[in-house]
């Protein structure tokens, strides 16, 4: 071989290398995506600044379209109280959508207790809401390809594809999903999707009158819930699943299931 | 050949239901961003989420309208408490609905101010009442004005 072909040959194989490599790019819908500005939604819960009055679920349940009366919902608020003997008791009276209204917990049945204050040694309100996990069990185990995560990490329920098997309400470790009374198919939070997407908070962070719920975006770095979450001692719920929740916890306590 | 009839009829069923297939499944039904584990699904339903309707719209939202109320809350110890927690979701009032249903009721009063002490929750912060105490079955309302949350009327 002559060293002109050789050149010419060298210069056409790069040029097709390059071509092929474009190509590649343009159509991996991964890059279009990178020089957009990088998102992924997580929510930070202060449960010490938790009153347990509930305008956070009244206000999910309204914007949502979850009827009230119901007893399932998107969101809810447990009370946990630890006596001085070392008992645990944990109640949500419907969902606390009427809030903590008095000092007796609800055992369910119908039944009540009241525990006297001078007996508790803690007793704190944990509001819980979907973790949009980043390894979400839910979306796993869907057959249909109803339920499934956007690229900016919020798990979605695709009402008209849903078939109702419920794998996916058996397969939350948090209990986050259920049967929607109307729609008759999965059901869960979305970190209010339609208002986020929006530049509006979600419905149960602009009801909360002491800043125990917000909001943030992980992935910038100025944002002021992912600088506490990067920077303080938060915890999430069941870190053991696996699952990579991304609802992030100050002041969890190992009472809290 | 006879022995391979059950087989052209499998074939032909194989053959409908792709056929099929193409009709019922929508064009943007398929592995989206999050790969096939976490993102298989219907591309459109992205966008029929964002299109839900939004009923709660925020302070600011009321006060171009209702700016002495506003202003008046603002300067109480109830500023941080959204409108529509009492007075229910603006959605598009004053067009639809014209008039909103506004909870004076006391149950909504004692979501907060049922005294609770318990330790390591701003609740025990909050002043509050025993409801089975304090003027059993009034209204709040009748003495107190929630607007002016430190002034009793």
């Amino acid at each position: 071989m002559k060293r002109r072909d050789f050149l010419r040959l060298a210069l056409k194989g790069s040029a097709a290398l390059v071509l092929v490599k474009g190509g590649v790019e343009i159509f991996r819908p991964a890059a279009g995506h990178a020089s957009l500005k990088p998102l992924r939604w997580v929510f930070l819960v202060d449960t010490y600044k938790c009153i347990g009055c509930g305008f956070c679920v009244k206000a999910c349940k309204l914007e949502n379209e979850i009827p009230f009366d119901t007893n399932v919902s998107r969101t809810w608020v447990e009370r946990y109280v630890v006596t001085k003997d070392g008992d645990v008791f944990a109640d949500t009276p419907k969902e606390a959508r009427y809030g903590f209204t008095t000092t007796r917990i609800d055992l369910g049945m119908g039944k009540d207790k009241n525990i006297p204050l001078q007996n508790i040694d803690k007793a704190f309100f944990v509001p819980k809401l979907c973790n949009q996990c980043e390894k979400s069990p839910c979306v796993q185990v869907c057959p249909v390809g109803a339920t499934y995560q956007t690229a900016d990490g919020v798990v979605l329920v695709d009402r008209e594809w849903c078939i109702g098997c419920g794998y996916c309400i058996m397969a939350c470790p948090y209990g986050m999903r259920f049967f929607h009374p109307v729609h008759h198919v999965a059901e869960k939070c979305n970190f209010c999707y339609h208002r986020i997407t929006k530049d509006m908070k979600p419905a149960c962070v602009q009801a909360c009158p002491m800043g125990a719920r917000r909001i943030g975006n992980i992935k910038d770095p100025q944002d002021p819930v992912a600088k506490i979450i990067s920077t303080q001692r938060v915890s999430v719920h069941k870190p053991e699943y696996g699952t990579k929740p991304q609802v992030y916890f100050i002041g969890l306590s190992e009472e809290v299931r | 050949m006879h022995v391979l009839r059950p087989l052209y009829v499998i074939l032909a069923i194989v053959g409908l239901i792709l056929v099929a297939r193409t009709m019922v499944v929508p064009k943007d039904f398929g592995v989206q961003e999050r790969g096939y584990m976490y993102g298989w699904y219907r591309k459109a339903n992205e966008e029929e989420w964002k299109a839900f309707k939004v009923k709660y719209q925020g302070k600011e939202y009321c006060q171009t309208c209702h700016a002495e109320e506003e202003q008046q809350v603002n300067a109480s110890r109830h500023k941080t408490i959204e409108c529509e927690n009492c007075h229910g979701p603006a959605v598009e009032h004053p067009a639809e609905p014209q008039k909103l249903i506004l909870d004076r009721s006391r149950e909504l009063c004692i979501r907060c101010h049922t005294y609770l002490s318990y330790p390591t929750s701003k609740r025990s912060e909050i002043k509050g009442i025993d409801p089975d105490q304090h003027n059993p079955g009034g209204e709040c309302v009748g003495c107190h004005n929630p607007h002016q949350a430190s002034k009793p009327l």
